[in-house]
């Protein structure tokens, strides 16, 4: 860094710069952006969500993060929906970390997760908006001398048609911030929506096709470091020793520290940091690790079958029904892998210490009070001196929402030891991320169901071996979610589980249970109804009866689309799933072909209720990508442990994401409804899986025992 | 020292010449709109155009390119970039957008080389370019888009 002052130049006039030289202009500049509750000077906060800059551009702080999945535009089309907003003046902003006025209304705390978003914000975000607009209105009723009854506001306008006055929300900005809010707005009868079910325009769309979006890993601070952690390649190993010799010749290296996570490198930039990790020699202790390699962990699942496990579910009585006479019996064990989230942009985050003392953080933060409450722990400093300044992230999955936050510990560790003289950006390489953990957890499932000489379930049995992502020793919901609410009328029907300890880390990963549980039960529904002579999707609406109209519509729906039971071009099958998870439904139809002895997906159909849809456009967008992101998983992906428990893969070439000549067409319907929406994230993952393994098992005669489909002895 | 072009303007650089041109770009040029993704150029989302042809700036040592007129998603410029852009943002395309400026550049000199691609030309010419979020499908039509907006 030597050439300091031509850098700043250069850097000026670009994304989010920060550092001690510019902190002046920055930090006012970027207030907004960075959320500060008090706000950019001259910029009037109306409540925690809303602001009205003088010059009429409203902002919507959203306390959830965007990472793709759309909640700036979302939860700013709520707010414009109330406010009568013009939507070309709408902008939003990251909130800042506060557990309580950003909570999530289903977590209790700030957080990001389980297709939340929109759900647990539908009435806050309109009643901020119906807030300020009221204030709005009683701004203009002030100074025009009318009554407020008598004011409308339409797309940004306010009038009063009686005296002809009218005015932007600009205008009235600085007083309306002052009026009291009322505590009890009305909202708006849903069919007086003008904005709320529309395709706006995406808020974040602009910046991210010019390049100009600011990410973690983008921020530039002066005088800034950049650290990268040399990680083990065996879960649970420490340091033993390390010969750092080689890594501190490297030009650029300042300094080696050893860390619980691991042996960090400080450098002036990335590539020497790149350059002296590579170059460390680390001994690692695997006294504590495992060391045992998938099989060994699969044969040791499978052996978990002979006990009972935790009871999730009962219906009538399984055992006696599966003893009955004239039965067709089949049992089925299906093997999922551990997967990682590789989000585009790995793991990274900013750390610069003020001259105050305090301490700021710049990353993609999915749960951002236990981030907060990570560095400050770390660091030695008050809660009250941390602050968090949540950037897009380039995706998640999952990934980045983690109770105690064992990334950010890493990340403050190394601040922490580097002394805090300097900003540091701590930052992941693919091949972190890829063996970083956190996965996915591997489970097996077996599935035993009983036909009745009629081709009716009358019995239906499913064990499910794995690890608990809550840690809980006994029994997780989250293990058998989707699997022990199985819509199907089976009157003999039974769910267990047993969670096995490991020091392999898991974590929630889109759509969480959903991922395995809806490939099991949709894979072995189908084997079933087709044994029994029934049509996927005849056979499934019969087994749902009256009870589940909204997993019927959206069934009935994908059938209509799909013109299911119409031609299909020759050497295709088409396979059928259905699943609800977070509280939306959703039905797919793929259609699969055979090529290089592998499954090619040419069309994928979808139907998703998700109760009233904000933004459409972004839900079909959530389902394009939710099959893509599936569907990539299915063929190919899998982290596996070798000989010695060393994790085998490390970056794309064998961690396999689906690309652009491997996605296959997605048609998607949108059901038309005024019940309270519920989130579209995740939903549109749990079926891609079932529904292109039903169609390979038409094709080929098999079903799908292992996946990802690309291990498996395909026929 | 080597010395290229970077968005038309004069670069000399005297670090280590076998520094990847990504972090050149990013780190010494503070132009971060080029994004790390892999390192091995598996993903894409590094990519430039080097002399006008698509580059993984993530496995190109900056000693390669002296001479050079490299150009990122901040100097793109001409018909072609004008209408990819344009039909990205009319279709919204991205969604995490980490990907996207590599995406950007790679159809960018796909147009610029085959006016109307054929859907294989755009597995071909995109295949490199890894989306975690998966927005292929809109990735596709936004090309196809772009090639019709040229046609005029």
């Amino acid at each position: 860094m030597t050439m300091q002052t031509s850098r700043r130049a250069f850097l000026s006039g670009l994304g989010l710069v920060i550092g001690v030289a510019l902190a002046p202009r920055g930090f006012a500049a970027d207030a907004l952006e960075r959320g500060d509750l008090a706000g950019a000077p001259g910029v009037p906060a109306f409540n925690a969500f809303v602001r009205v800059a003088t010059d009429g551009t409203v902002t919507v702080l959203s306390k959830h993060i965007e990472f793709g999945q759309g909640p700036y535009t979302g939860l700013a089309t709520l707010v414009a929906e109330e406010l009568d907003a013009d939507w070309a003046q709408v902008r939003a902003a990251a909130a800042p970390a506060d557990d309580k006025i950003y909570a999530n209304l289903l977590f209790g705390i700030q957080g990001t997760g389980g297709s939340t978003a929109i759900a647990n914000s539908y009435e806050q975000m309109r009643k901020a908006g119906a807030t300020a607009r009221a204030m709005l209105v009683a701004a203009a009723a002030e100074t025009w001398g009318v009554p407020a009854s008598e004011i409308t506001v339409v797309k940004g306008r306010i009038a009063h048609a009686a005296s002809g006055k009218e005015s932007g929300f600009g205008e009235l900005a600085d007083l309306a911030a002052t009026m009291p809010a009322p505590e009890n707005p009305v909202l708006k009868d849903p069919a007086d929506f003008v904005l709320i079910g529309t395709d706006l325009p995406k808020l974040d769309t602009v910046a991210k096709s010019t390049g100009r979006a600011v990410f973690t890993i983008d921020v530039q601070a002066e005088d800034m470091l950049v650290a990268m952690v040399a990680h083990p390649a065996h879960f649970g190993a420490t340091v033993k020793s390390v010969d750092d010799a080689a890594a501190r010749a490297v030009p650029g290296v300042l300094d080696v520290k050893t860390l619980p996570q691991g042996v960090a490198v400080y450098a002036e930039n990335t590539w020497a940091a790149l350059k002296g990790r590579a170059a460390l020699a680390v001994d690692w202790d695997l006294s504590k690790a495992e060391t045992r390699s998938s099989q060994q962990i699969e044969a040791d699942y499978r052996a978990l079958f002979a006990e009972a496990g935790h009871e999730a579910k009962k219906a009538g009585d399984v055992d006696a029904a599966f003893a009955g006479a004239g039965l067709t019996v089949i049992e089925r064990e299906i093997v999922f892998p551990y997967l990682a989230h590789a989000p585009m942009e790995p793991l990274d985050a900013v750390l610069m210490k003020n001259a105050d003392g305090s301490i700021d953080c710049f990353n993609g933060a999915q749960f951002p009070g236990q981030d907060r409450a990570a560095i400050a722990e770390v660091c030695g400093v008050d809660l009250s001196q941390v602050r968090i300044n949540t950037q897009f992230a380039g995706g998640s999955f999952g990934r980045r929402a983690q109770f105690g936050s064992p990334y950010i510990r890493e990340a403050a560790a190394v601040f922490a030891a580097s002394g805090m003289a300097r900003p540091v950006k701590h930052l992941w390489t693919r091949e972190d991320d890829i063996r970083g953990g956190f996965y996915r957890p591997t489970y097996l499932h077996n599935l035993k169901g009983a036909l009745d000489k009629d081709g009716n379930i009358v019995a239906w049995r499913q064990h499910i071996v794995g690890q608990s992502l809550m840690k809980k020793g006994e029994f997780d919901e989250s293990t058998v979610e989707g699997a022990a609410d199985l819509p199907y009328g089976i009157p003999n029907l039974r769910v267990t589980a047993t969670a096995t300890d490991l020091p392999i880390p898991v974590l929630w990963w889109r759509s969480v249970g959903h991922t395995h549980t809806g490939f099991a039960v949709e894979s072995f529904v189908d084997e079933l109804l087709q044994a029994g002579g029934k049509d996927p999707v005849e056979g499934r609406l019969a087994l749902l009866g009256d009870k589940n109209p909204r997993h019927a519509g959206v069934l009935t729906r994908v059938a209509e689309l799909a013109d299911w039971g119409g031609p299909i071009p020759d050497g295709r099958q088409r396979g059928v799933a259905l699943h609800k998870s977070f509280n939306t439904y959703v039905a797919e139809i793929a259609e699969v072909s055979i090529e290089g002895g592998k499954p090619r997906v040419h069309k994928v159909w979808v139907a998703v209720d998700c109760g009233q849809p904000v933004n459409p456009n972004v839900i079909r967008a959530q389902m394009e990508g939710g099959v893509g992101y599936g569907l990539g998983a299915i063929l190919f992906d899998q982290v596996s442990l070798g000989d010695g428990g060393k994790i085998v893969q490390s970056n794309f070439h064998d961690y396999r994401s689906l690309r652009i000549h491997e996605m296959p067409e997605v048609e998607v319907a949108v059901i038309p409804s005024r019940e309270a929406p519920t989130g579209v994230g995740e939903p549109g993952v749990p079926p891609i899986g079932p529904a292109v393994g039903n169609a390979w098992r038409r094709l080929t005669g098999q079903p799908v025992r292992r996946l990802p489909l690309s291990s498996a002895e395909l026929a | 020292m080597v010395t290229f072009t970077l968005n038309g303007k004069d670069i000399a650089f005297d670090g280590d010449p076998d520094t990847p041109l990504l972090w050149v770009i990013r780190d010494e040029a503070g132009l971060t709109g080029t994004k790390y993704g892999c390192g091995i150029a598996q993903c894409g989302a590094c990519t430039v155009h080097l002399d006008g042809m698509p580059r993984r700036s993530c496995v190109t040592p900056v000693s390669t390119v002296e001479g050079s007129d490299v150009v990122t998603i901040e100097g793109v410029s001409g018909a072609e970039a004008a209408a990819v852009q344009a039909a990205w943002i009319g279709l919204d395309v991205p969604q995490c957008g980490y990907c996207q400026s590599g995406q950007i550049m790679s159809a960018v000199a796909l147009l610029q080389l085959v006016p109307k691609p054929s859907d294989a030309d755009i597995d071909n010419a995109m295949a490199g370019n890894i989306c975690r979020c998966a927005t292929y499908v809109r990735i596709r039509r936004a090309i196809h888009d772009a090639a019709a907006t040229l046609e005029g």
